[in-house]
């Protein structure tokens, strides 16, 4: 999706264009005006949805990606935020709901995903590897049993339902457009905010500490607690994405939150592409178009096949997923400029 | 962990006892109050608090046989996952797959051991394609590993909704295997001073019996014969194994057909005390996880202790506090994670 460009001339030009990248603003135009051609199944269904899961695997991805942290609970922490919408604001299911408006609940809720999602940090940095995997696969599965079991703040297995988003400026957030313009403009957020964070002292810390923990603890770095802080702020980003996710739903409930959810954003990360923020975008977009579709193609029978199938060959194929494959098919599109050239 | 820890855990023993003796009184007190629990008839207080002792006592051996049955899912887990660093998310799709065939097969037949023969052999045979088609293709590659077998488990779980669509089936137990045991534990005594003992399924102990030999077995295997010692070096040092004449993807394709048959065999025993149905693979695959991490990955040993914790936990809480008795075994292994990330039995890396 990134379109970097070859620059013709020799001579480095330091624009803010160039700074900013001419694929980011080609992207960025196309994707405000694209309203403009797209139904309101595609704004919402397939964009706004795409958008939110995007930003949830991106959360994984910062993690994974900079942390080397492999994390199956994003989606509890994002369930932990949607449930925080549900039980502050207002919901239909006659079960707690204490009415606060809707500036109040959102940070309060963002904050209770990042302080839950530095928790289950704190307890799984003890862990490496594919045991990070596991221990948070396992809070994942705590969680989703203890929703389904408590009736008294979760509401058991019906969850809540019956919540929207705020009217406020006048718009009504709930229609199509708007929401896919509030979905655009977090996603986009998060987005510049990873990349940027990336390049901080803080990001390049992490990436130093995935690549080799004892040179950086022997440095003079806390790595429990640049592990724990990056937990927190991938907390954050999952919290927000947990908040468009119910206000989208309507209605949350322990399947929000299942198992199954919390593999696909692993999928969707990693068929997207762990090394660029940009990668869980497009693997969110692969998954929900294929999701989507593919009971059109092979009926509504069959259709987990074709997806383990894709996400078989796409692991086979290339490792790094989609962008993997991009980077593989760049030197070859590069060098037919080549052979045009003098 | 040094050298320097070293002296402390001897020099500790200033009063009168060394810690491993005081963990041993603690064990032996427990198990007293246990074995006090089990045998003695209980008064009426005691009853008011743990509901009734027939209630207690069968938790306690649905625990037990619950564990035996975990174990033989988990002993398979860990011999591939934890010896060959082989992340197969797919095991709890070989769990059930064996427990389809072994229906087949018996339900055809009418044989039910040559379903559980069935169960073993064809899933022994899968475990081996895998290991040499997926596996072999990915070693050290811990994140394809898992991201593959969990696509092979989503197309397996599909595939075989598709052939035995969404039922539930019982895998029936021959007669010999029927009917119930009389226990030598009284659980009440009746007003004419009639002792009543507890009777309790033949089949389920049948199970545990079974667990406890292949796992003395499997430990003898891995501990005593020249296979499991190829089988440990591989583990340690895969070059060096292989520079000393031995063809290690030979002694890996061993381990894998080994761990899956287990699955598969357990599928069959499982699918014959409880039942067989879509979604009962996500579970065992679960329960081993977790069991394995509990115990420590790689120790058979661990996988014993791993499931007896989950099995009891899991039982126990189901009888005594329902609605988050599943959350207990999840707090056992965060706790466990918290003291000892390796595992009970693991080894510090």
């Amino acid at each position: 999706m990134s379109l970097t460009t070859v620059a013709d001339g020799a001579v480095p030009q330091q624009n803010w264009l160039d700074k900013i990248g001419a694929g980011h603003v080609i992207l960025a135009v196309a994707l405000v005006l694209y309203p403009l051609v797209a139904s309101d199944f595609f704004l919402t269904q397939i964009a706004g949805y795409s958008m939110i899961f995007g930003v949830l695997a991106l959360s994984l991805m910062l993690l994974a990606g900079y942390g080397g942290m492999l994390s199956l609970a994003q989606i509890t922490v994002a369930g932990i935020a949607a449930y925080a919408v549900a039980i502050l604001g207002s919901n239909n299911s006659n079960v707690l709901g204490f009415g606060w408006p809707w500036w109040t609940v959102v940070p309060f809720a963002v904050a209770a995903a990042a302080v839950s999602s530095a928790l289950i940090g704190w307890i799984s940095v003890r862990t490496e590897g594919i045991y990070t995997l596991m221990i948070t696969l396992a809070i994942a599965t705590a969680t989703f049993y203890f929703a389904q079991q408590n009736y008294a703040i979760f509401n058991g297995h019906s969850g809540y339902a019956g919540i929207h988003a705020p009217v406020f400026w006048g718009i009504d957030w709930r229609n199509p457009k708007p929401f896919y313009y509030l979905c655009l403009g977090l996603a986009a957020l998060s987005y510049a905010a990873v990349l940027y964070g990336s390049r901080s002292t803080f990001g390049m810390t992490l990436q130093a500490i995935r690549d080799n923990p004892r040179r950086m603890r022997a440095l003079g770095y806390h790595v429990t607690a640049h592990k724990v802080f990056a937990w927190f702020l991938a907390g954050i980003l999952a919290g927000l994405a947990g908040v468009l996710l119910v206000w989208f739903n309507g209605r949350v409930s322990p399947g929000t939150i299942g198992v199954d959810v919390a593999i696909d954003i692993l999928i969707i990360a990693v068929i997207g592409g762990l090394r660029h923020p940009i990668g869980p975008f497009v693997g969110a977009i692969v998954v929900i178009l294929m999701q989507t579709f593919a009971i059109d193609i092979v009926g509504a029978e069959r259709f987990n096949t074709l997806i383990g199938l894709v996400l078989l060959a796409i692991v086979f194929v290339s490792p790094d997923g989609i962008l993997g494959l991009w980077g593989r098919i760049k030197p070859h599109l590069a060098q037919g400029s080549l052979r045009a050239g003098p | 962990m040094s050298i320097l820890d070293q002296p402390s855990s001897s020099q500790l023993s200033g009063g009168g006892m060394t810690r491993r003796q005081a963990w041993g009184l603690v064990g032996l007190l427990a198990a007293a109050i246990v074995a006090w629990l089990v045998f003695a008839v209980w008064p009426a207080w005691l009853n008011a608090i743990l509901i009734s002792k027939k209630a207690f006592v069968s938790a306690i051996l649905n625990g037990l046989t619950l564990a035996g049955l975990y174990f033989l899912v988990a002993s398979g887990f860990t011999l591939i996952f934890g010896l060959m660093r082989n992340i197969n998310l797919a095991h709890g799709s070989l769990y059930l797959l064996g427990a389809y065939i072994g229906y087949e097969v018996t339900s055809r037949t009418g044989y039910w051991l040559l379903g559980v023969a069935a169960g073993f052999a064809v899933l022994a045979i899968i475990g081996v394609v895998m290991q040499v088609f997926v596996f072999r293709r990915l070693e050290g590659d811990d994140l394809r590993q898992t991201l593959v077998t969990i696509g092979i488990s989503i197309v397996a779980a599909d595939l075989m909704l598709a052939v035995w669509a969404g039922g539930t089936y019982q895998i029936a137990t021959p007669e010999w295997l029927d009917g119930a045991l009389t226990l030598p534990v009284v659980t009440a005594v009746r007003s004419s001073g009639a002792s009543v003992f507890l009777t309790y399924p033949l089949y389920r102990v049948v199970v545990l019996a079974a667990a406890i030999v292949i796992g003395v077995g499997l430990w003898l295997m891995l501990n005593r014969t020249r296979v499991g010692m190829m089988i440990r070096a591989g583990v340690d040092d895969r070059a060096m194994l292989s520079a000393s004449g031995v063809n290690v993807h030979a002694v890996f394709a061993i381990v894998f057909a080994v761990g899956a048959g287990l699955a598969g065999f357990a599928g069959v025993v499982g699918g014959s005390a409880l039942s067989v149905a879509p979604g009962e693979d996500v579970r065992y695959l679960l329960a081993s996880l977790v069991v394995v991490i509990v115990g420590g990955m790689g120790s058979i040993t661990g996988a014993a202790i791993g499931a007896l914790l989950i099995g009891l936990a899991e039982q126990i809480g189901l009888v005594y506090f329902p609605t988050y008795g599943v959350v207990l075994t999840f707090v056992i292994m965060v706790v466990t994670l918290a003291v000892r990330p390796q595992g009970i039995m693991g080894k510090a890396r």
